[in-house]
């Protein structure tokens, strides 16, 4: 029934294979490489709605396919299994069904690149990946997904690796990620040696940890809960991989890589990943109240923070990369104030719209960059203060931009709306949640309509500020490009559907999301009393402040860069330090340059001038050096006359005839 | 009487007068006699060895020695020809290849 | 009586050993060479080894010496010997006089001892001594004779190479 589960990550590693290797000497032909590499995710995508609807239909939530044995050594059983529940499954679709969405696109967004075909692998690859961290049914499985995708966003943001910026770019991503995956293989290590060693339970498959999670109750490490600390490495991994604080500054520097990778990897799936991970082991989560109200601090400073930022950024792309930090950091508070299923639903509209925005912008600069190609210009072609009244000359790109900034914003009945106030209402409802999370995440839910208006204002609004002589190069995008743009629009419209609220579900639909995803979440839920508790007035006055929040954050873009085009300047002007701060991302980066990487790079200088080159060195260059003085010495005895080796011979015959003899 | 003992003096004396001819001269043929002078020495150790201890053995030996004396002769003697053809002289100190 | 022979044939074979090492002409040091062989010849017959004495002087005095003035003629060395024909003496005389030390003082000190064969003087006057040799190498030493052939044609081959001028 479910013994075909391994064919969905099987397509993309087939179609990265083929395209990998045949792709630059064989294939060639762009269009032949574009169709593998989007057909590959497709028939990935087929599969995996092929499973949903049969896991839809079953009643048994909860189902393994073991391909092969990995690593069996005592205790340790390691399969290659993966494991299909309905976390898992809205995961897959998420996964195949925005993945092959951008696939599509960026047949038409690479075309004429270098290495078309490097990045069609890379991009299959990364969905392999991605969907072995999301159907792994051990830890261990997932780790290997973990990881692999680390490394195809350090492949795909070095993608333009002639450029200096998009090397250091990948660098410092891998470099990050690698922090946070040490936490995880931490935590996992925690878990599994308590597991094995105190009870008996040697594994790391995940049903298995979820049924004997509750035997960890009670056990120490160093003081502390060994769930508080397995926890928290895990967490770390987890900020790490979803850019949270403080591990987030790679993410914005990741925009370095092709649109189309930002909008897949960077906005909807790698960087939930955390996300998915802390659902996927919520029965370790919830036993650890420190942990999660860690969670959801982090969560919601990050979202705050990271709007800030967005404030101030005038690179489009660098404006929805901090947009993305912000949103995760929202999910985060979700899975810290034990809201777990709209955590996940949070992740699945913002997959939506996030991916929307994002190759809307590349549609842009897309747009953008072959119009100043074809002046001749230098201009940047992701600066947003070269765009403006675009609105005419990309109609499909605006509309579908405009939908998706609407549903972040949260307005009513677009996805965003659901998904985020049910994060609001458990916030501020919550058991684990308390007013002050709240507090925040409704400034940053303000904060993210301001910025998201004023990119969008700037876009597509007002007068065309581009180049007079780029100006009428701008055009609409090719289908391959819109297509995905329509249908994802659609989604971000109409996904929150499936995640009605109870109190204002007048039609009865009912919550159809928590309904699915209740066999995952909750057990745990219940068992550690976790539920948000208020009255539905409470609920939907909430939501009405949440509206009024987001409406308020409208406005004041409209007021400041609609009506008054004036008015940033003259604020910016007022508090220059503040935007300067702001502008600068609160100097975050260097902050780590002066904390961190100079130290290290002094260390790298100090090991390799004053200890590699000086002492290691000199060790090994003494003891040549000493080889050629005593050989140099002894030279002197070879003197090439035979003789002198007879004569030596002679002496040491006597000396070996006197030991025989005295002795 | 004569012992064993005196043929082993005499050859004692023999011995060490070839190790210096072959040490000091410089005439390569010179110095291929006194290699022969030491061989003879020694033939004459195992001789006077064989006839104390009543035993064929030594003798044969000495047969053999005098086949390799033979077949050193014929090589050494075939080298220093080709080797005075190429140097035009067979003085050892001008075999000095080995020099650095 | 005997005695006394012994020691005027050891002096002479030692006389004809210093003149082989200190002659500067080669010839003269061939004819010590020569004398010395001849000493050791008769050394073998007072040793009852009369086969020996014989091979020794067609061998040595005969063939082998032959052989070595033939070259020294060939190369026409005679005249051509320069000056200074010795070196390193101070060493080689430090390294020689040990060498002497050592094996005399061994001998002094050691007792010649062995598993006695039964070849008595009687049995070589009876018998003879070439049957005897002759038995033991074509017995129990028929491999290394063998052996030896082979040497001996190896060493024909080898000096004919060496010596031709064009390979």
């Amino acid at each position: 029934m479910y013994d075909k589960l391994w064919l969905i990550p099987f397509f993309p590693l087939l179609g990265c294979i083929i395209n990998g290797l045949l792709g630059k000497r064989f294939i060639k032909n762009e269009k032949i490489i574009g169709a593998i590499g989007t057909g590959a995710v497709f028939l990935s995508f087929l599969v995996s709605c092929k499973y949903f609807f049969q896991l839809l239909g079953d009643s048994v939530k909860s189902h393994e396919n073991i391909v092969a044995s990995w690593i069996s050594v005592g205790n340790l059983q390691v399969d290659w299994g993966f494991l299909l529940d309905p976390l898992s499954a809205l995961m897959l679709m998420v996964v195949c069904g925005v993945g092959s969405l951008i696939h599509l696109y960026s047949i038409g967004y690479m075309h004429g690149e270098e290495g078309y075909y490097r990045y069609f692998s890379y991009l299959n690859l990364f969905v392999f990946s991605m969907l072995m961290l999301v159907l792994g049914n051990n830890a261990l499985v997932m780790f290997v997904g973990w990881e692999g995708v680390g490394l195809c966003s350090y492949l795909l943001i070095g993608y333009y690796f002639e450029k200096q910026s998009a090397g250091d770019a990948a660098k410092k991503a891998f470099v990050m990620n690698r922090i946070g995956d040490f936490g995880f293989l931490l935590g996992l290590f925690t878990i599994y040696w308590t597991l094995g060693s105190k009870h008996g339970v040697w594994t790391i498959n995940f049903t298995e940890i979820t049924a004997n999670a509750h035997l960890l109750s009670g056990d120490m490490i160093l003081g502390t809960s060994v769930t508080t600390v397995a926890t928290l490495c895990f967490f770390l991994g987890a900020t790490g991989k979803s850019a949270q604080l403080p591990l987030f500054t790679w993410l914005p520097d990741a925009m370095e890589g092709p649109t189309p990778v930002s909008a897949l990897i960077h906005a909807a799936t790698m960087v939930t990943a955390g996300v998915y991970m802390i659902g996927r082991m919520n029965v370790l989560f919830v036993m650890s109240p420190t942990t999660m109200a860690v969670v959801a601090m982090v969560g919601a400073l990050t979202a705050i923070f990271a709007a800030t930022i967005g404030f101030a950024q005038n690179d489009i792309k660098r404006v929805l990369a901090y947009s993305t930090v912000s949103q995760l950091g929202f999910m985060f508070v979700a899975m810290g104030v034990g809201a777990f299923t709209a955590g996940i639903f949070h992740l699945m509209t913002h997959a939506f719209f996030k991916a929307c925005l994002f190759l809307g912008s590349g549609s842009v600069i897309h747009a953008m960059h072959h119009a100043l190609h074809k002046a001749h210009l230098d201009d940047d072609a992701q600066d947003m203060r070269n765009m403006g009244g675009l609105r005419k000359k990309m109609p499909i790109t605006w509309a579908t931009f405009g939908i998706s900034c609407l549903a972040i914003s949260g307005l009513p009945f677009f996805s965003g709306f659901f998904s985020k106030d049910e994060i609001l209402w458990w916030a501020f409802a919550s058991t684990r949640g308390n007013m002050f999370i709240w507090v925040i995440v409704v400034i940053a839910a303000f904060m993210t309509a301001f910025y998201m208006f004023r990119c969008l204002f700037m876009t597509f609004y007002g007068e065309q500020k581009t180049n007079p002589k780029a100006k009428d190069h701008v055009h609409e995008s090719p289908w391959v490009i819109t297509l995905p743009l329509v249908v994802l629009a659609g989604l971000a419209t109409v996904g929150g559907l499936i995640g009605i609220p109870h109190v204002i579900d007048v039609a009865h639909i009912g919550n159809k999301l928590n309904a699915f995803l209740a066999p995952v979440f909750q057990h745990s839920q219940e068992l550690y009393k976790i539920e948000a508790h208020g009255t539905a007035s409470t609920e939907i006055m909430l939501m009405v402040f949440s509206v009024i929040v987001a409406l308020a954050g409208i406005t004041l873009a409209y007021v400041m860069y609609r009506k008054n085009p004036e008015l940033p300047g003259k604020f910016t002007a007022k508090f220059p330090t503040l935007h300067r701060t702001v502008f600068n991302k609160w100097y975050v980066d260097e902050i780590y340059d002066a904390l961190f990487v100079n130290p290290t790079k002094k260390l790298g200088i100090f090991c390799w001038k004053g200890f590699d080159v000086k002492v290691i060195d000199g060790i090994v260059n003494g003891v040549a050096k000493l080889v050629g003085v005593i050989a140099d010495t002894l030279r002197h005895t070879q003197t090439g006359f035979f003789q002198n080796y007879a004569l030596t011979m002679v002496l040491g015959t006597v000396v070996m005839m006197a030991i025989f003899i005295l002795n | 009487m004569i012992s064993v003992y005196h043929y082993m003096t005499v050859s004692a004396i023999l011995f060490a007068m070839g190790t210096y001819g072959v040490l000091t001269r410089r005439n390569a043929i010179v110095i291929f006699m006194c290699i022969e002078l030491m061989l003879n020495s020694v033939n004459l150790t195992f001789i006077a060895l064989s006839s104390h201890l009543q035993s064929m053995d030594g003798q044969v030996f000495v047969m053999f020695v005098m086949v390799v004396a033979a077949a050193e002769a014929a090589v050494g003697l075939a080298l220093m020809i080709s080797f005075y053809r190429n140097r035009e002289s067979i003085d050892v100190d001008d075999m000095n290849l080995l020099k650095l | 009586m005997e005695i006394i022979f012994f020691y005027l044939v050891a002096l002479v074979a030692v006389v004809s050993g210093f003149l082989v090492i200190r002659c500067q002409s080669p010839v003269n040091s061939a004819l010590g060479l020569v004398n010395t062989f001849f000493c050791l010849a008769i050394f073998y017959v007072m040793l009852h080894a009369p086969f020996m004495a014989a091979i020794q002087i067609m061998v040595y005095a005969g063939a082998i010496m032959v052989l070595i003035i033939f070259v020294i003629m060939l190369l026409n060395l005679g005249e051509a010997e320069r000056k200074r024909y010795t070196h390193g003496i101070v060493w080689s005389s430090i390294a020689s006089l040990l060498v002497l030390f050592n094996v005399i003082f061994f001998i002094k000190r050691g007792r010649v001892t062995g598993a006695e064969g039964d070849i008595t003087t009687f049995m070589v006057e009876s018998f003879g001594h070439t049957e005897l040799i002759g038995k033991a190498i074509f017995t129990e030493f028929l491999l290394p004779f063998e052996i030896a052939s082979i040497l001996l044609l190896v060493a024909i081959v080898g000096a004919v190479v060496l010596a031709k001028k064009e390979v």
